[in-house]
């Protein structure tokens, strides 16, 4: 066995490349993932019986199924409905969206309920409404209690986007597959392709830790 | 004039009923202490005169307001009524001043800096002026709970409803909190305290209840009902307290 470090160094610019489809893909899709995220959340805790069951369902669904079959869906399936085509940039986005929204409202539910009764009361017993509420006392206490569940998403969902190299996105994945494919060196490239999404975790998840550590939410 | 007037007041929670048929009135000015063995309803009570909890049957009027009338703005009812809770319930992410200026703030709509003058003459009230940009976490039980007062006073609530509010105290400091009630009492405050100290219920109430099982079994000036209780079960459980 030959190890050509040669051949790491050749192929990293175009790994570096697909990394900032990669970051693209997580950054966008988690934005877009917590809006859906708290609305889908607000929804879990609804005592609206119509509202918590939808989005009890869009939960369950999302959850019951793989990432790779919600973005195949999503790119090859949906644009016959739509009667329009989406690029696998959209469609790449979209699925993350999705995907990450349906486990962030769960992060968001959790952290809401996770908030002590007895602060509602005060709350209400002070005279505020529901609204204000959930805006200056619950809500404040729910996010602190949602950043370290939301960090390890946004660790889950960068490691989600690998999958897209199927709708054929340009990330880091198939960067590396196209890549292997001209100069057979599977054994550096895959190793690199690995270091370098460890190069976008462990500091991910270093940085994790200590905001946990300053927040003192366990 | 009654600010209080309860008229058959049932509550249940399912099947369970808790509230069984409660008729009092409550003076403007007047000091009520709310005595008897835990479960006995005392909480459920006091939780329906501000709506806390869903009243099941029966008329709670409070400050002219009919709290079973669905055309009343709760919120504005709540606002006249200051609770304090056993376990203090402070709002952990403010600063002691933060939690007093909240609600006259957001519900009162005075600006912030009024909010601001008037919270820090509620602490300093309370004993706590130098407290005022600590976080709750930083504070004794007795100093929580004595914001916790401030931040219900701020709203300038006709009433002032306590729930065993030094239950969950190190005996050491209990009595500053009695203090600030005493002082309350004496500027004339309509206060509803249920509590088992009966040192104070004795002090400063103008009359105690005597609650067991959902309904409120005897009720008399302290001085008699502590001397002389007339129920059985009113005896049992004073020999049991005191
Ligand atoms: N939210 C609730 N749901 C069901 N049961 C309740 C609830 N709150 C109180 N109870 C029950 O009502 C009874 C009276 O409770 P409570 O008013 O807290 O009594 P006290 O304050 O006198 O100890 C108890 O049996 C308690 O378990
Ligand atoms: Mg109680």
């Amino acid at each position: 066995m030959e190890f050509e470090v040669q051949a790491m160094f050749k192929s990293f610019p175009f790994l570096l490349e697909g990394m900032k489809w990669t970051i693209y893909f997580t950054v966008t899709g988690l934005i877009l993932g917590f809006a859906i995220g708290v609305i889908i959340g607000f929804g879990r805790t609804a005592k609206n019986k119509l509202l918590f069951s939808a989005a009890t369902v869009y939960v369950e669904i999302i959850r019951g199924t793989p990432i790779l079959v919600q973005a195949i869906w999503i790119y090859y399936a949906l644009p016959e409905l739509l009667g329009f085509n989406l690029n696998e940039f959209m469609a790449g986005t979209a699925a993350i969206a999705i995907n990450s929204g349906a486990y962030i409202a769960e992060v968001v539910r959790g952290a809401i309920q996770g908030v002590p009764k007895g602060q509602r009361e005060a709350g209400r017993s002070l005279g505020l409404n529901h609204f204000q509420t959930m805006r200056y006392i619950i809500w404040p206490q729910a996010f602190k209690r949602m950043i370290p569940p939301l960090g390890n998403q946004f660790i889950i969902s960068l490691k989600d986007t690998s999958l897209f190299s199927v709708i054929g996105a340009a990330e880091m994945t198939l960067k590396a597959t196209v890549v292997v494919a001209a100069n057979f060196s599977y054994l550096e490239v895959y190793s690199l392709l690995a270091l370098m999404y460890l190069s976008l975790t462990i500091p991910l998840t270093i940085a994790l830790r200590s905001l946990e550590r300053r927040l003192d939410v366990s | 004039m009654n600010i209080i007037q309860v008229t058959d007041l049932h509550k249940s929670f399912g099947d369970l009923e808790v509230l069984k048929g409660i008729t009092e009135e409550i003076k403007e000015g007047e000091v009520v202490c709310v005595i008897g063995p835990s479960g006995s309803g005392k909480s459920t009570f006091l939780r329906c005169l501000n709506m806390l909890e869903e009243i099941t049957a029966g008329e709670v009027l409070v400050d002219g307001f009919n709290l079973i009338d669905p055309k009343i703005d709760i919120n504005e009812v709540r606002a006249e009524t200051g609770m304090v809770f056993q376990h203090f319930n402070l709002f952990p992410h403010m600063t002691a001043l933060e939690n007093v200026m909240l609600a006259p703030a957001k519900v009162r709509g005075i600006s912030k800096e009024e909010a601001k003058t008037a919270g820090l003459a509620m602490l300093e009230k309370v004993g706590l002026s130098d407290k005022a940009y600590v976080y709750p976490d930083n504070l004794s039980g007795g100093q929580k709970q004595r914001v916790a007062i401030a931040r219900a006073l701020a709203m300038n609530p006709k009433v002032m409803l306590f729930d065993e509010p030094t239950s969950a105290l190190d005996p050491e400091l209990v009595g500053e909190v009695l203090e600030v009630m005493k002082d309350l009492a004496k500027e004339g405050m309509t206060m509803v305290v249920v509590t088992h100290e009966m040192g104070f219920a004795r002090e400063v109430g103008d009359r105690v209840l005597f609650m067991d099982e959902g309904i409120i079994v005897e009720q008399d000036l302290p001085e008699k009902l502590f001397s002389d209780p007339k129920n059985d079960r009113t005896k049992e459980f004073l020999r049991k307290i005191l």
